[in-house]
């Protein structure tokens, strides 16, 4: 067992509106090697992407943060001073964000970029902070470095804009990169090549990686662990394999159910839906949040729902002891 | 059990357009200011006749520069006192709101019709069209607006109507360039493509598909320059090359109280005041409209 | 890039060009000069006369080509006014309008970006309102209304500014306030909304995520890409300020180029108004060009194209 990177328990992330809270996350745990892939798995509005803004402390004065447990390679990120946040950002975590096209600053070359990603952290010159870059460049697959250096965002396409993010947040070898949807703004054939990519680096460096995502093909071939997310809480939890082999919340089962598998769906046959939206978090919210929309719903889902083990790290919450499967 | 939710897509849809457009009007302080003030002015230059006791133009020299109500020694028959030739300012002051008013509206209806039908013509058309338009709006940027003006109406002798001619054909420039860029964004929409597809003649799809959707914008671009030009009448007829006397013009008031503002200060504080809640009141009414038609353009 | 600024210095020239025809044909066709130039009491004779010598009776399109020509070799004639070359008139009265707008432009800037940062930093803040308030009054506020206010309350009121001339740094105190306030409300809205936009980009949550402190997030991030279109509104600003000027020199006693043009402009010395009028457009060509190329320069994705 090698040393926990990340340890999260009863994160909440709170957002007051004119109209009451929106309690957009509700109470989530989970905890990362190094070494380790995690990938959060949501659809839009579930919290995930908060959750990743939340542990970076990237969210607004105005957004409230909440956590029984909140550490980062053993020190409490609750009690650090703003300053004290800062230096750790970029430095010791470093986050990869969705739109590779906006994310970068049209007024500055990559290579000022990466460097500065450095030198704010390291008493380092610009010839060796512009050597690191071309050196990380090259790691994540761009060739000529050296003129890309000198180049502006605009001149890049959204494949190699993606890379030079992953360059930037590897400047000073984090122990943890948090990667929210990396892919999704992507071609397809360029998410395969971003995904390998983020694989290779994690385990090249061994660093800790938290992928969020709402595509479990993304899951399948990356995750060590996967925290499944609906309406702010973590609905199942576990390794990829189990979640897979034996997934356990109706809410997964119906996430599984809409990718179609080669050989078992058949031609024509409708793929998989889950009918209805998500419920309103703003306000109190008591019970299962999926009720509305789950197939297996009785009056035991308004009332507080047990956090059940199926198997080793694998847990679930739902009122349902046993997976009914044939009915899901 | 989970408490009812504030905000679901049956509570949105529940508000028609009107009721929101009606909130939004209510909610913005300036917008109703704006529209309060001017419809004091507007009024008050309607009624002049009936608010005034006295002609603007008579004057009393027996009554020469008598002190507004708030002063020492005020006369209660010419409640802001009188001017140097003691015309009475009260009356002048209401006239003036007249002077102003046409001012604003004509040269605003001549300058956007000009500017509206270049705008318009090369949003729509683009190529040539837009290549001359702009180039003539590039002109028209570089000629300093308040010489040129001055020195026409310096030449032609200065009178309310050439004034309004020189400030309509000088002022045309930002109506072009705004509806320019908005006719643009709209041009290559579907429902446009859709009316050509059917065959729709250019006027046709000009005038009711095209006019309808910019029309916010022009009615904004029309309260600023309406302001625009009362001020810049003002500093005109202030410099003496506008309206002449003895139109009870604000800025030529203020023009002629300027020799006595070292004892009568009063004599530029009444119409100065005058003349900036009007441009205030219609500034805040064109952002008003703004905010309220396209609130995701506030700025 | 230089593809570009050859491009923008060609029409530069065709607007100047096209500018001077119009401002010419207007000013000739608008009234007649030698009634002008004879006075109130000339009899037919005395402006055939005057027509003779100042050559007002050849077709206009040959007047104009000649006052062209000339113009090219910096020769705008002689003014009737005050008898002496408009060149020199001009060339003596220009310095102290360009002075009196680059303190304006000056003022005007360092108010509204501070303003309009911090506007856009916190929204609905006091100083948010307070930068609010003083544009929305900014641009109802005739300028020579408040230049007639400020000499009642600081020249005579107060006593501590002179009311009027240009002798000393503080004649140009409330003249630059003047003209400064009448450019500052634009831009500090320009600034205000550009930030606004900017700090809400994805780029700049990246440049935290590195560990950007705000100051840095703020300036080197934010402000760099704000200020791009705030720097084309300052040159077109201090375009519209020559026009400005005359109204603000005409209240001050200013004797710059603008006081000139209203004075040339009182007294129909049309050659003096003329020359004024190429000048000054030529002045906001110039303005305007040197501030596309310098976004052109601060934009990368025109630079680099």
């Amino acid at each position: 067992m090698s040393e926990t990177i990340l340890n999260v328990e009863g994160l909440t992330v709170d957002i007051p509106l004119g109209s009451g809270t929106l309690h957009a996350v509700r109470g989530i745990d989970f905890a990362l090697k190094r070494g380790e892939t995690l990938c959060i798995v949501g659809e839009s509005g579930s919290g995930k992407s908060l959750t990743s803004l939340a542990v970076m402390g990237l969210l607004g004065k105005r957004i409230q943060v909440g956590a029984a447990k909140l550490e980062f390679e053993g020190r409490d990120l609750r009690s650090l001073t703003p300053r004290q946040m800062q230096a750790l950002r970029g430095d010791r975590m470093a986050m990869i964000f969705q739109e590779p096209m906006t994310s970068l600053n049209p007024a500055y070359t990559i290579g000022d970029q990466l460097c500065e990603a450095l030198q704010l952290h390291r008493r380092v010159s610009k010839a060796e902070a512009m050597a690191q870059a071309a050196d990380l460049l090259g790691k994540v697959g761009i060739t000529a470095a050296e003129s890309r250096l000198q180049q502006y965002p605009h001149q890049l396409s959204g494949g190699l804009r993606q890379r030079v993010m992953i360059a930037m947040a590897l400047m000073c070898e984090p122990d943890l990169i948090i990667a929210d949807e990396p892919t999704t703004a992507l071609d397809v054939t360029i998410q395969a090549q971003i995904l390998r990519l983020l694989a290779d680096l994690k385990r090249e460096m061994n660093l800790a990686l938290i992928l969020v995502t709402h595509d479990l093909g993304v899951v399948a071939r990356i995750a060590d662990k996967v925290a499944v997310m609906y309406a702010g809480e973590i609905v199942e939890s576990g390794t990829a394999k189990a979640i897979f082999d034996a997934p356990s919340h109706p809410y997964t089962r119906g996430l599984l159910d809409c990718i179609p598998v080669p050989g078992k769906t058949k031609p024509g046959e409708p793929l998989g839906s889950i009918p209805g939206i998500v419920p309103s978090l703003v306000g109190d919210v008591a019970g299962c949040a999926f009720r509305s929309r789950c197939a297996l719903a009785n009056d035991a889902c308004s009332e507080t729902i047990p956090k059940r083990t199926a198997s080793g790290e694998h847990m679930y919450r739902c009122v349902h002891e046993t997976l009914i499967s044939e009915v899901a | 059990m989970a408490n009812a939710p504030a905000l679901t897509a049956e509570t949105i849809v529940a508000i028609s357009p009107g009721a929101m457009l009606r909130r939004r009007i209510f909610g913005h302080y300036g917008l109703l200011f704006g529209l309060s003030v001017l419809a004091l002015v507007v009024a008050a230059a309607v009624f002049a006749p009936l608010l005034a006791d006295h002609n603007p133009y008579t004057q009393d020299l027996f009554a020469r520069m008598k002190p507004p109500f708030w002063m020492a020694g005020w006369d209660p028959d010419h409640l802001l006192g009188t001017d140097q030739l003691g015309r009475d300012y009260l009356a002048r002051l209401l006239y003036g709101a007249r002077i102003s008013l046409l001012i604003g509206i004509v040269t605003a209806l001549i300058s956007g019709m000009i500017g509206t039908a270049l705008g318009v013509a090369a949003g729509y058309f683009g190529g040539k069209v837009d290549l001359v338009v702009t180039f003539l709006i590039n002109v028209r940027l570089a000629m300093p607006v308040v010489l040129v003006a001055l020195a026409i109406v310096a030449l032609f002798g200065g009178s309310l109507q050439i004034v309004i001619l020189v400030l309509g054909f000088l002022l045309w420039d930002r109506f072009a360039v705004v509806m320019r860029s908005s006719v643009m964004q709209i041009r290559g929409l579907e429902y446009v493509n859709a009316a050509r597809a059917i065959g729709c003649s250019t006027t046709r799809i000009v005038l009711s598909e095209i006019m309808p959707n910019v029309v916010n914008n022009l009615i904004v671009v029309m309260t600023l320059e309406m302001a625009h030009a009362i001020l810049l009448e003002a500093a005109l007829s202030f410099l003496g090359l506008g309206v002449q006397p003895p139109t009870p013009s604000w800025g030529l008031m203020i023009s002629e109280g300027k020799e006595m503002m070292l004892f009568q200060p009063w004599l530029i504080t009444i119409p100065g005041v005058a003349l900036f809640l009007l441009v205030l009141a219609i500034n805040l009414l064109g952002d008003g409209l703004r905010d309220v038609t396209a609130p995701e353009a506030k700025g | 890039m230089l593809a570009f600024a050859l491009k923008r210095l060609g029409l530069a020239v065709l607007v100047t060009f096209t500018v001077s025809v119009i401002s010419f044909s207007l000013l000739h066709l608008s009234g007649d000069p030698a009634a002008a130039i004879a006075g109130e009491n000339a009899t037919a004779a005395d402006i055939a006369a005057i027509n003779r010598q100042f050559g007002f009776d050849r077709p206009l399109t040959v007047q104009y080509t000649d006052w062209l020509w000339k113009a090219l070799h910096g020769d705008f004639g002689e003014s009737y006014y005050f008898k002496m070359p408009v060149a020199d008139l001009i060339s003596d009265r220009l310095s102290i309008t360009m002075l009196l707008g680059v303190c304006s432009i000056s003022f005007a800037l360092l108010t509204a970006v501070p303003l309009g940062v911090a506007a856009a930093v916190r929204p609905n803040s006091l100083i948010d309102r307070t930068a609010l308030f003083l544009s929305v009054a900014g641009q109802a506020m005739p300028s020579f209304w408040f230049g007639l206010i400020m000499i009642v309350v600081f020249s005579i009121k107060f006593r501590l500014l002179p009311p009027s001339g240009s002798e000393t740094w503080r004649h140009f105190i409330m003249p630059t306030v003047v003209l400064g306030y009448y450019a500052m409300p634009a831009i500090m809205r320009l600034t205000r909304a550009g930030m606004l936009e900017v700090l809400n980009a994805d780029y700049i949550r990246t440049a935290r995520a590195k560990g950007a402190g705000a100051g840095r997030v703020l300036f080197k991030h934010a402000l760099r890409n704000a200020i791009v279109p705030v720097v084309s509104l300052s040159a077109v600003q201090m375009g519209f300020m020559l026009g400005g000027s005359i109204v603000v020199e005409a209240i001050f006693a200013l004797h710059g180029a603008g006081y000139l043009a209203w004075e040339s402009i009182s007294r129909h010395d049309l050659p003096t108004v003329q020359a004024l009028i190429l000048i000054f457009s030529c002045f906001y060509i110039l303005f305007t060009l040197l501030s596309d190329l310098a976004n052109a320069w601060l934009d990368p994705r025109i630079r680099v194209g």
